[in-house]
């Protein structure tokens, strides 16, 4: 592999990791706090990059306001969820996982019935042109996600450890009982972490709209990667879930730029099915007592 | 007691005579979809077989889709009669299960569901990646619909015999097996885990058990399906397709038998009904799917029971899984 080549490879590594950090986070998230998996996260994430659209390339807004219209619409999206499936379903974690899946159709449908499903809705790179870093170009929009993702990272980090409510969450995380005698409201918090996942997979829709097709199903690719990623953290590990999003980037662009997409694709499934299979717990995750 | 000994039995006979007899007068469409409906009633029970041990999981269309590669490569490149290339698929559906079940069964709940989904889909991307011998991405076609002797089964009545006759004996063997002491110890091994290891139960081989039977029965559905369709391709057995035997059997119940079968006719019928609605269904399917799993997590079949048992006035078990 020569040199030029290698630098771009890492690049794309390093932006490709970032996005998945911003999508796999919100999925972490909310499934530390009471096991909530949620299967429709890839149509939080297509959802997103609709708000773009709607907003960006039909109503004329700037770009940034766009993106920052994703947050509290899908966010809210999140926080029904919530409240109508896995709420009801708290006993089964399976039960929610299945009914968020009957979600994702739900959400595809009604997207597309509003929007199209055919063709793909193109939105305009608003940051065109590429960076030049020692001979590899990478696109403004794709650098664009690398801060993008450190700054919404380090508001969540800042969240949960400096600001009173994100230590309630991560107390409802580590023992909801124990919580809840503290005074700590279990559905409060639950609902708050459904509507931090649900915005931070809305942002990072938002943020790819410009450089990713825009379809109804455009979340079907992005579970399994967001999946993986959370799988092989240790499925409630923020910091997991960053780590192995970066692993997982480098990994996957590598073995597409040597071979093929589908073999990136094996190649992540292989992971985490061994990550499952030897190490349960995940890269990061606690062993439960 | 006298009553239902007679009644269940009468009850069998009828709906075999009636599953005999309704070809007859309908359309060849609609025996096209007879058809359809009795090979995804062997995919549901097999289905449920390793999900009363708990396991649910998200590799079953994947193992139905090795049985139906194994008869597309068998009948089309070697030009088997379908009466090898059946339980051939069967065997190599269940020797796939085995292999997939060996890493799985160190896993339990969540961990299998999306353990068993990564599973699968690495060997979906297989299909994918080689072009030669699985046709890539989009899979392999002129697949020969069979014949015994003189009947061609491309005609739709004979086949629909045929795969009455395969269905007949699949749901025969997996009734019995799930009335055996093996059944039983399926159970039980869900309803109290560790209670079964103490009593000297071998909990993983039981799992893995169940699941290769289930892969055994998925790959009978696949290579019925394979024959029927002429054709595989990778699509027909990813999530998507996954979601649907998932609300089938949400719908029906898996407490019993009949659950996840009541829950895929119920289903058929909402799908041909729907069909106006086209762009619709997957909303409607996907809401359905929803309103099961939080207002009646029993399904139909729990409804059902409950309905009876309020009926006839006595408490008989009907419990859900």
């Amino acid at each position: 592999m020569e040199i030029g080549l290698l630098i771009q490879t890492i690049a794309n590594s390093i932006a490709a990791g970032s996005i998945y950090a911003v999508i796999a986070v919100g999925l972490a998230m909310a499934f530390g706090v009471m096991k909530m998996a949620n299967f429709a996260h890839g149509e939080f994430f297509m959802c997103g990059a609709y708000v773009v659209y709607v907003f960006y390339a039909l109503l004329g807004w700037p770009f940034p306001a766009a993106v920052l219209m994703s947050i509290p619409i899908v966010g809210a999206m999140g926080v029904v969820t919530e409240r109508l499936i896995f709420r009801p379903t708290r006993s089964n974690v399976l039960a929610g996982f299945m009914a968020t899946a009957g979600l994702a159709f739900v959400l595809q449908v009604l997207v597309g019935q509003m929007w199209g499903v055919g063709l793909m809705r193109s939105v305009p790179t608003p940051y065109m042109g590429a960076a030049d870093i020692a001979g590899a170009k990478i696109g403004w929009q794709r650098v664009l996600v690398i801060p993008a993702a450190i700054v919404m990272l380090s508001a969540l980090w800042f969240f949960l450890y400096r600001v009173k409510h994100g230590k309630a969450l991560r107390a409802c995380a580590q023992d909801p009982d124990t919580a809840r005698l503290q005074g700590i409201g279990i559905n409060r918090m639950t609902m708050l972490a459904m509507g931090i996942s649900g915005a931070s997979a809305g942002l990072a829709g938002a943020l790819l709209a410009p450089i990713h097709p825009v379809t109804p199903y455009m979340g079907h690719g992005v579970i399994l990667t967001a999946f993986i990623v959370v799988v092989m953290g240790g499925m409630e590990s923020i910091a997991g879930a960053v780590l192995a999003a970066i692993l997982l980037g480098f990994v996957h662009t590598f073995v597409t730029t040597l071979s093929d997409a589908v073999t990136a694709q094996m190649v992540g499934v292989a992971c985490m099915a061994a990550v499952l299979v030897v190490r349960p717990q995940g890269l990061l995750g606690r062993v439960k007592a | 007691m006298t009553a239902r000994r007679w009644t269940f039995p009468l009850f069998i006979v009828a709906v075999i005579a009636v599953l005999a007899v309704l070809p007859l007068t309908s359309r060849d469409y609609s025996v096209e979809i007879y058809i359809l409906l009795l090979i995804n009633v062997i995919l549901v029970v097999s289905y449920r077989i390793p999900a009363t041990t708990g396991d649910w999981a998200l590799s079953h269309v994947v193992l139905m889709g090795c049985g139906a590669y194994t008869t597309a490569l068998l009948s089309k490149w070697y030009d088997l009669s379908i009466f090898l290339t059946v339980p051939l698929s069967a065997v190599i559906a269940g020797i796939v299960g085995l292999i997939l079940v060996t890493p799985l069964v160190r896993t339990r709940g969540f961990g299998f569901f999306i353990a068993s989904f990564a599973l699968g889909e690495f060997v979906r991307l297989i299909w994918i990646k080689f072009r030669y011998p699985f046709g890539g991405p989009r899979g392999m076609i002129g697949i020969p619909n069979g014949e015994i002797g003189q009947i061609d089964f491309f005609e739709p009545l004979p086949y629909y015999y045929f795969v009455l006759v395969v269905a007949l004996i699949s749901l025969f063997i997996m009734y019995r097996i799930d009335r055996s002491r093996i059944g039983k110890t399926f159970v039980a091994l869900y309803k109290d885990e560790g209670l079964a290891e103490a009593v000297g139960i071998d909990v993983p081989r039981y799992r893995a058990m169940a699941f290769t039977i289930g892969a055994f029965f998925a790959g009978i559905a696949g290579s019925l399906l394979a024959h029927r369709l002429g054709a595989v391709d990778p699509k027909n057995f990813d999530i998507n397709v996954m979601v649907y035997l998932i609300i089938w059997i949400v719908v029906g119940g898996t407490a019993t038998i009949w659950g996840p079968i009541m829950g895929l006719v119920a289903m058929t019928v909402v799908f041909e009904w729907s069909r106006p609605l086209l762009e619709w269904r997957p909303l409607l399917f996907g809401g359905t799917l929803i309103f099961f799993l939080v207002f009646l997590p029993g399904g139909l079949e729990d409804l059902f029971f409950r309905i009876r048992d309020r009926i006839t006035g006595k408490r008989s078990g009907g419990g859900t899984v």
